[in-house]
């Protein structure tokens, strides 16, 4: 565990911290700057997981200890165009907007115009004393189950995005936040730290996107909470389309409570090295949640997605579907568990993983996890790898198409019943044409 | 159109085609009949260039091009058009995207304009019509959740859109009650005319009361063994392959 490299990177980030303390002034003896002082302190005495964890056996980590990362907060600003923004949004639907440029909101770029008064979609670095009061009875009732990096995030996290829907609100129009990153000057550290805080009979669609500003080498760490309080329906999709240099670990932790309903989509297309973490906890009954996720990598990428599904309560539903499209030497992991505790009578807990692997060389590996305590359950699991359809292919091809698109149009098949349950027609479209072009330029 | 000479085929090493010869002209209409496991469906995967299929010996020119070597994209290019027997899903993708990509990959490849979207549309409801296919059929996914008469229908409807020049159906009425049958046929006799071909693969006779072929052929043991013209498939009907076949094994006995 000892490992000399370790030391030296827990050196610097308590050095940076330190760096960044001094630049605060008068906030430093904020709430938030507390959050982050206790943060900072477990994660001086956490090490970083290794292959001997099981966690992550899979995925070795040392590229990202082995690299001098600048945490956002101390580094130099970075210029950002509109160009640079319209280029990574999603667009032809309304929606609000806000942009972060290495994990740091940027106010000229972003427009909350139109946003329902008592709706509180902000940077948590504006927040008055009534919505930190909302933020600080939340992470009293919440269990935080951190590793080195969440603990890494938490103490650098300087802003981020927070939704806070008060009981009974609708937000028509779906918030879309664009998490822009990279730097010409140095290889920066991007902490976002989300929350969202969904209030009784109240419905939002949040999309996440995490993009890249350059090619440069960059490190997201990010860390978003997700709580569904009663009847409350949340779509909330993740896109992960980072620098193909970047390291990218993210943490989702969904609380649910009684009748609600969360459909979490987990879109990851680029990066290097990339580590999705879900953790689900069902505390209540008559609970829907809904696991979509869908990776491409191809090149040396390597993806890790890891989900925990928590069934503590009776009576809930959870469907999960993953499903990868790896080329070339790229890796993938689905490890996927599913706990039914002793209470949590007529659960319903559904998990498929499918992959197909589209050269010789790509590898994917497949976890899939029941634990079962309760006697009165439906549950299953599945996963499957494989390669294109061959005879499909023909199909295609027999009806004058040509070969890369024949393929393009499997792989669209492939990916369609994680792609469909989408809500938002354009962006579904336009991550439709994204997987085609995913995999297209990278001549697959 | 396409003349086949002495045309041998494995799959997975197994000799499938064991000599097929074989001359179909512009405005024929040919049969080939024979009992299950004969090589009749391996004889259309060949032909529209199924990778699974080894082509070990014999010659295939189609309008004047040997198709052995072409890729199965450039075959339907040329004008050759296979109704799958087990036609494909393709979730996500319409028919109309999919045939909309078809129609004008091909007149790229043949050096004609794109066809425009109105174009396009007018031509779906055109052919539409034809097999009375309802439009909202047309805008789901390619055969996603379609029963097996509407998948069968589906072919020919792509049939009519690529008006292609050498159609080749196996086992097209397969599956088909009777008035999908009529409907099939139909669209069939619509496409067919004095400039193009079809290569009907059938299991029984019943699609030739429909279609009626100019010459009819007997497919046994990866071969030929016997043509006639229309008549022979309601022999057939009647007799069975069993005399035919016996007939055939004979000279190899003497």
């Amino acid at each position: 565990m000892n490992n000399p490299k370790n030391i030296d990177i827990k050196e610097k980030f308590v050095k940076d911290f330190e760096l960044f303390e001094s630049k605060l002034n008068g906030e430093s003896k904020s709430y938030l700057h507390s959050l982050r002082k206790s943060a900072l302190e477990k994660f001086k005495t956490t090490e970083f997981p290794t292959l001997k964890d099981e966690e992550w056996r899979y995925t070795n980590i040392k590229p990202i200890l082995e690299t001098e990362f600048i945490p956002a907060v101390n580094s130099a600003p970075v210029k950002v165009t509109t160009g640079d923004v319209e280029k990574h949004l999603y667009g032809g639907f309304d929606f609000y907007k806000m942009v972060f440029v290495n994990g740091i909101f940027n106010t000229e770029l972003s427009d909350l115009s139109g946003l329902p008064a008592n709706v509180t979609v902000k940077n948590i670095n504006q927040f008055n004393n009534e919505e930190l009061d909302k933020v600080k009875e939340y992470f009293a009732k919440i269990e935080e189950s951190d590793n080195a990096f969440n603990m890494l995030n938490k103490a650098f996290a300087y802003d981020g995005t927070v939704i806070i829907l008060p009981d009974n609100t609708v937000l028509e129009k779906p918030v879309q936040v664009l998490y822009l990153t990279g730097s010409d000057t140095g290889q920066v550290l991007s902490s976002p730290r989300n929350l969202i805080l969904a209030g009784k009979n109240s419905q939002a669609k949040i999309i996440i996107s995490y993009q890249p500003l350059n090619d440069s080498k960059y490190f997201t760490n990010a860390v978003t909470d997700v709580y569904a309080d009663e009847n409350a329906i949340i779509d909330f999709y993740k896109i992960q389309n980072e620098s193909e240099k970047a390291f990218h670990i993210d943490k989702i932790e969904i609380t649910q409570k009684s009748k609600s309903v969360v459909s979490n989509f987990s879109l990851s297309f680029g990066g290097a090295l990339v580590r999705n973490d879900i953790n689900v906890l069902l505390d209540d009954e008559y609970i829907e949640n809904h696991l979509y996720g869908l990776y491409l990598a191809t090149d040396t990428q390597h993806v890790d997605n890891h989900t925990f599904i928590d069934h503590a309560k009776p009576n809930c539903e959870s469907n999960e579907l993953y499903k990868g499209i790896l080329d070339e030497k790229a890796r993938g992991i689905f490890s996927g568990k599913i706990l039914v505790r002793k209470d949590a009578q007529k659960t319903n807990a559904f998990q498929s993983n499918k992959s197909v692997l589209l050269s010789d060389t790509a590898v994917v590996d497949a976890k899939p996890q029941l634990e079962i305590y309760a006697d009165d359950v439906k549950c299953s699991h599945g996963a499957t790898v494989g390669q294109l359809d061959m005879t499909a292919y023909f199909y295609i091809l027999s009806r004058g198409i040509p070969s890369d698109l024949a393929k393009s149009m499997l792989i669209r098949a492939f990916a369609n019943d994680v792609i469909e349950p989408i809500k938002i027609k354009e962006l579904k479209e336009q991550l439709n044409h994204q997987i085609l072009q995913h995999l297209h330029s990278k001549d697959f | 159109m396409i003349t086949i000479k002495n045309l041998h085929a494995n799959v997975e090493g197994k000799e499938i085609l064991k000599g097929i010869n074989l001359q179909v002209n512009a405005g024929e209409i040919h049969a080939i009949m024979g009992p299950n496991g004969s090589g009749k469906s391996t004889l259309a995967n060949v032909l529209a260039g199924h990778e699974g299929y080894e082509v070990t010996e014999g010659e295939v020119i189609f309008e004047g091009k040997d198709l052995i070597d072409m890729p199965p994209e450039d075959r339907a290019r040329e004008g050759l058009f296979l109704a799958f027997q087990y036609p494909v899903e393709i979730p996500g993708i319409t028919n109309t995207v999919f045939l909309q990509t078809a129609i004008n990959e091909i007149r790229k490849y043949r050096g004609l304009p794109e066809l425009g979207a109105k174009e396009f549309l007018d031509l779906m409801r055109e052919k539409a019509k034809v097999l009375n296919i309802d439009s909202s059929l047309i805008s789901r996914s390619v055969n996603v959740g379609f029963s097996g008469g509407e998948k069968k229908k589906n072919e020919i409807f792509q049939l009519l859109m690529l008006d292609p020049k050498l159609a080749i159906l196996d086992e097209t009425d397969s599956g088909l009650d009777i008035d999908a049958l009529k409907i099939v046929a139909k669209g069939i006799n619509v496409f067919h005319n004095d400039n193009n071909a079809v290569i009907v693969v059938t299991h029984y006779q019943r699609l030739l009361d429909y279609i009626v072929p100019d010459f009819v052929h007997v497919l046994y043991n990866g071969r030929i063994i016997k043509s006639g013209d229309k008549n022979l498939a309601l022999q057939l009907e009647k007799e069975g392959y069993d005399q035919l076949i016996k007939e055939a094994a004979e000279p190899e006995q003497v």
